[in-house]
């Protein structure tokens, strides 16, 4: 469970173990078709990002050249003048961001109860979870659209965000987590006459920061990334968020691969800033999210 | 002490109160609903006639369902096994490098799983753009020198969608074996260094029955995610030739949301959500009979 994204010691002598060895000419070879692969890897985002700088007539020339013969934000301009770009992304924020911290609040509190306390129902609770994490969301796009259009809630945020607050994970995890926070520390706080509320906000919570980022961030990213639902709960381009919205970037004249990848590069630019930021905090959720539906 | 047991109650009330509602409201009741709609000759808004169980032996025998499932299941092998296999190899690759430069290979191959769906789209109907797609200059030679779409005929379309989305995913993937490579103790292979073991014998005989929990893992999680996969091949297909190409979540939306036919859908969500548990639990089985071993 606490796999971070660092090299063990084991592997650190592990490595120089075999560094000492005379000279690992197919160890070397390897580490650099590993790198070549790396880089062909990341090479169609390069292609997008550098297609979105190039003037149209290049794009279109044929020429493929790997850098832009001059650099224009002529694409970007236009996108941001031509198109609802900018509520799109209004849109997205609003919702991403509600989406996690509404995620992170409701799933700490109840991962806390159903870890520490006691109450009626609790068994049912933690069926209805592991229920949860089987059911494909996707099955149920029919039910939460008629749901949805009866609240009047189509084509709004409340629309987009509701369907998107079910993330049994955040809630296993958290419940992990709270399990192995030593009982002394709640009985302690509770000799001094702590609420539970108290308990909850200023131990359990603080000693597991790190797991609350690494949720927080990883909940953002997914509910900005999500296509199906905002795709089906958005039909005007006023609602739009922007994956789906980048979807309706068309053009009178043909070939507008300059200005695409151009809304496609402003629509990765704030996971690709989270994932860059917080690289060690993603991929440890991802890990622990993985290690849950083991 | 009956005081504290109350207050304690009141307390998970008010903790476990949201999490009621919102699932309640959004998973319990729109599933009961489905279930209900499903025997329902409906329209998407509105009531209908009950009509039992017409609508699953119509959905079981509609071609379309059937494209729909064969096409998903196509899928699902064109993507779980390479997507297995390659980011197993590059993990052991990567899990090899040093310090930064393991970071900057790992950040390569993961930067495109978080991306959102409609970015990855753009960038590859870009590249496999039949007049300008730099993906051509590779394509041409074996098309006797002329350019060839890639999505837009009916056997090269999965395919490629395939191959982007592994492209996509793969990133996942790799990190999940890193996280398991790392957990073999490197006296394993010191000891087999010693005998002078090859690597690749080092790799069919130590990292492979070591790794293989997390492979399986990695394929259950990959089979019951690519099962309901509706983002790329639609996006990929729009502009018709969507029944050809039609996949299981598709076929759902298809009904709902272009026939208007609300029972219908829900019916064919019913059997998607049915065959997904069955694959749930069967994962869950192997998983666990394997953790007691």
């Amino acid at each position: 469970m606490s796999a971070e994204a660092i090299p063990s010691t084991e592997t650190i002598a592990a490595e120089r173990s075999r560094r000492d060895r005379p000279i690992d000419l197919i160890g070397l070879a390897l580490s650099l078709l590993t790198l070549v692969v790396a880089l062909a890897s990341f090479f169609p985002i390069y292609w997008a990002i550098i297609t979105s700088v190039k003037p149209d007539g290049e794009v279109i020339s044929g020429s493929n050249s790997l850098w832009p013969g001059r650099f224009v934000f002529d694409s970007y301009i236009h996108i941001w003048t031509n198109t609802n770009i900018a509520i799109w992304y209004v849109n997205s924020f609003v919702t991403s961001i509600v989406i996690s911290a509404l995620v992170i609040v409701s799933s700490a509190g109840c991962a806390y109860a159903l870890s520490q306390l006691d109450f009626p129902g609790r068994r049912v609770i933690y069926v209805l979870i592991l229920a949860c994490f089987m059911v494909p969301m996707q099955a149920l796009i029919v039910n939460h659209f008629v749901l949805m259009a009866q609240f009047k809630l189509l084509n709004t945020w409340a629309g987009i965000i509701l369907p998107q607050l079910i993330v049994p994970v955040v809630i296993i995890v958290y419940k992990q987590f709270f399990d192995s926070v030593p009982k002394e520390f709640r009985e302690a706080a509770q000799m001094d006459s702590a609420g539970h509320f108290k308990i909850l906000f200023r131990i359990y919570l603080p000693m597991n920061w790190g797991v609350t980022a690494a949720l927080g961030i990883i909940t953002f990213i997914g509910a900005w990334n999500s296509f199906l639902w905002p795709f089906l709960a958005a039909t005007g381009e006023a609602t739009m968020t922007v994956p789906v919205g980048i979807t309706q970037v068309k053009d009178a004249y043909g070939i507008v691969y300059g200005k695409l990848m151009a809304s496609a590069v402003v629509a990765g630019l704030p996971v690709a800033v989270v994932y860059l930021l917080f690289q060690r905090r993603v991929t440890q959720a991802i890990m622990l999210s993985a290690g849950v539906k083991g | 002490m009956l005081r504290d047991k109350r207050s304690e109650w009141l307390t998970a009330a008010v903790l476990v109160g949201p999490f009621v509602l919102i699932y309640g409201v959004l998973f319990v009741w729109p599933t009961i609903q489905m279930v209900m709609l499903s025997f329902t000759k409906a329209p998407l808004i509105g009531t209908g006639d009950w009509v039992g169980i017409d609508n699953y032996v119509k959905i079981l025998s509609h071609k379309l369902f059937h494209q729909a499932f064969w096409n998903t299941a196509y899928f699902v092998l064109l993507t779980v096994i390479p997507n297995t296999l390659v980011s197993l190899l590059i993990a052991t690759a990567v899990n090899r490098l040093k310090g930064g430069m393991q970071g900057l290979v790992l950040a390569c191959f993961f930067l495109p799983y978080i991306l959102p769906v409609s970015v990855v789209f753009l960038t590859w109907n870009w590249i496999i753009d039949v007049q300008y797609g730099l993906a051509q200059v590779f394509v041409r030679p074996f098309n006797g020198g002329e350019p060839m779409s890639l999505t837009r005929t009916i056997p090269a379309f999965m395919p490629t969608v395939a191959f982007v989305t592994v492209w996509w995913t793969m990133g996942f993937n790799i990190l999940l074996f890193i996280a398991g490579l790392r957990n073999i103790s490197p006296e394993i292979y010191e000891a087999a260094q010693l005998d002078n073991a090859s690597r690749w014998r080092q790799f069919t005989r130590i990292t492979w029955p070591l790794i293989w929990p997390i492979t399986a893992l990695v394929l259950t999680i990959q089979l019951i995610a690519q099962l309901k996969i509706f983002d790329q091949v639609y996006l990929f297909s729009i502009g018709g030739r969507q029944d050809a190409t039609i996949t299981l979540v598709q076929y759902v939306y298809k009904l709902a949301f272009q026939q208007n036919k609300g029972g219908e859908a829900a019916t064919a969500a019913v059997l998607l959500f049915g065959m997904i548990i069955i694959l749930s639990v069967l994962q869950y089985q192997v998983l666990r009979t394997r953790g007691e071993k």
